[in-house]
């Protein structure tokens, strides 16, 4: 694929991060553990970012309430309302009273100033304090277009998130999904595309043919789908930048379920040949196209390990939906699915450790994590329909579309630690369904 | 009228075309030909004339129903497609479009696996009863378009079906 300046790339060209202070010292005061399933959020506060006082956008006030939402929807951090605060922050550049914080419990305080560079540009200092300790672990500062300045408050929650978790964070990051609108029995389905916050949605097709099941490639540029556009079912590429679709090759049968390799090169998706459906990869350099999958079942939702090494996928060659691991040519094929039921919907975490699934039991669909070879089974969340789970960039926290019943009925896409912990709705302008969560943007 | 004889329906539209004149699509009462068939209403402008898509789906049933996760045809379904291939070998300039269809009580990839193979043995069946598989293009809409919306097996069963969508060659 040609290498292209993006819009991002050149947003990120924008952005000149200065660490004025980078102390790495282990703090088991404040540092958590989140491996342990340890759930007992930390108090933090986040006094509102001071503005540039030419400035009556308000930009700072702005930026430090998406900071706390991302943190407090991490589950992991727990903000402090602001009216419990004692010592108000005129100067970003003293030593805040660490004793004034201490007093209302907080054990982290992140303070910010935003400056005026240009009639479109800003750029934000920000410090972050171990209040328990009366250290500065973090200051930043970063310039930005200030029509950008969502992305540059997700850029400082991860920054925060990684500091004090010492995993990645995940803010920076977007869902690919379904905007359903319609009658139940004349559905119309939307490409769309929000911030992992469910900010900034917006549809990227027009409804005017059905499209389904969407997956980002590694890169955050291209959105790999399934649309009836032609009339016969087919996997398609949409291009963020150019807001250009393209069909991956013609072929005699219904494409579908399609899902990038990790290095972004191949598409990996199920090809239905008579009454069967194989698993098939198509190299997108030259379009050659290899099968790695024989069988008269349905072969289908297959996805990548992060190495690229393995691939998971779910058949009905048993019987009912099991979900097999194999080689990435197709060899060594085993079943790693025993439970009751059956199991629908593979999907292996960016960390490699887990696999996300579906699982259908007695009228009831729950959404569960497995260890790659089976064991370690785990449901995240059971009820009448729950579908479809996708990864967050760091492997900690899940999203899902949950069905309800009837003529009124619908989807909504939902997030959950991994943990089973913390479920949240994703708020969209609609119904909504099939989340794909994008690789960290930055 | 399901079981309305070709002669019937040449009645019916003779007194339609002298009677009604034949230019509105407006309904009809079936009792008008002392039928016996009481007060049903049926839109006999659409039912009655032969080689349309209504004649197939009102005088032959242009789908069959499957059970839950499954594709195998029961003889309701198989007697059905006996009916198509008759009517398919009466018309041979009409081609079909077999849609194959889920419930939604499954996941949306496979779902799209399931319907096409329910399209598939659909067609299987007719090209065993000697309709050419040329004739025969399969689609699969997985759970993508339900008929009826409620809850229940009620809907859920009417959803698991193959329809044979009537397409005419000029």
């Amino acid at each position: 694929m040609p290498k292209k300046l993006h819009k991002i790339n050149l947003f990120l060209l924008l952005v000149f991060i200065y660490f004025l202070t980078s102390m790495r010292i282990s703090n088991a005061a404040l540092e958590l553990s989140i491996t342990d399933g340890n759930i007992k959020p930390i108090p933090i506060a986040i006094p509102v970012f001071l503005n540039d006082p030419q400035d009556d956008s308000d930009i700072g006030s702005k930026i430090s309430k998406v900071i706390a939402n991302n943190l407090a929807n991490s589950g992991l951090f727990y903000p402090i309302n602001p009216k419990a605060f004692i010592e108000k922050i005129n100067n970003i550049d003293q030593r805040p009273d660490f004793q004034s914080w201490r007093i209302i419990n907080s054990e982290a305080l992140v303070i910010a100033k935003v400056v005026t560079l240009t009639d479109d540009m800003i750029s934000i200092k920000y410090r972050l304090f171990d209040v328990i300790n009366g250290k500065e672990l973090e200051a930043q500062i970063l310039n930005s277009p200030i029509k950008q300045w969502r992305r540059i408050a997700h850029l400082i929650s991860d920054s925060v998130y990684e500091r004090l978790t010492g995993e990645k964070g995940y803010f920076d990051t977007q869902v690919a999904f379904i905007a359903e609108s319609g009658s139940k029995t004349n559905r119309i389905k939307r490409l769309a595309i929000m911030d992992q916050d469910g900010n900034n949605p917006r549809h990227l097709t027009k409804g005017n043919s059905l499209v389904l099941t969407p997956r980002f490639s590694p890169t955050s540029q291209e959105i790999t789908y399934l649309s009836y556009a032609n009339g016969i079912p087919q996997v398609y590429i949409y291009k963020i930048d150019s807001k250009q679709t393209y069909e991956i090759g013609s072929f005699p049968g219904m494409t579908f379920a399609p899902r990038f390799s990790p290095d972004g090169k191949k598409i990996i998706m199920s090809l239905q040949q008579g009454v069967g459906s194989n698993i098939y990869e198509m190299n997108l350099s030259n379009y050659e196209k290899r099968r790695l999958t024989n069988s008269p079942d349905i072969d289908t939702a297959p996805s990548y390990s992060p190495d690229a090494k393995r691939i998971t996928f779910e058949s009905d060659r048993s019987g009912s939906q099991q979900i097999y691991v194999m080689d990435a040519n197709g060899k060594n094929v085993k079943r790693i699915s025993f439970g009751k039921g059956s199991y629908s919907t593979p999907v292996w975490s960016p960390r490699g450790d887990y696999i996300a699934f579906t699982r259908m039991y007695q009228g009831r669909f729950m959404i569960g994590v497995m260890f790659a070879d089976g064991t370690g089974e785990r449901i995240i969340t059971d009820g009448y329909h729950n579908e479809g789970p996708t990864w967050a960039p760091n492997g900690r926290v899940l999203m899902f579309f949950r069905e309800v019943p009837g003529e009124k009925g619908g989807a909504n896409i939902y997030s959950v630690d991994i943990t089973g912990y913390n479920e949240r709705l994703i708020k969209t302008p609609g119904y909504a369904s099939d989340p794909a969560w994008s690789p960290l943007m930055n | 009228m399901r079981n309305k004889s070709p002669f019937h329906i040449f009645i019916a539209i003779f007194l339609i075309i002298t009677v009604a004149g034949c230019t509105s699509r407006q309904k009809i009462e079936a009792t008008l030909f002392g039928g016996g068939e009481g007060e049903e209403v049926v839109d006999i402008t659409a039912s009655a004339i032969p080689g349309t898509s209504q004649d197939f789906s009102v005088n032959v049933g242009d789908r069959i129903f499957f059970a839950t996760n499954s594709t195998d045809l029961d003889e309701d379904a198989k007697s059905i497609l006996q009916r198509q291939s008759s009517w398919l070998e009466l018309y041979p300039d009409i081609n079909i479009l077999m849609e194959g269809h889920a419930d939604e009580r499954g996941t949306r990839e496979y779902n799209l696996g399931l319907s096409a193979r329910r399209a598939e043995v659909a067609k299987s069946y007719l090209e065993n009863l000697g309709i050419s598989g040329n004739r025969i293009t399969t689609i699969s809409y997985g759970k993508e378009r339900p008929v009826a919306a409620c809850g229940a097996d009620a809907c859920w069963s009417q959803n698991r079906r193959a329809v044979s969508a009537v397409v005419t060659i000029n």
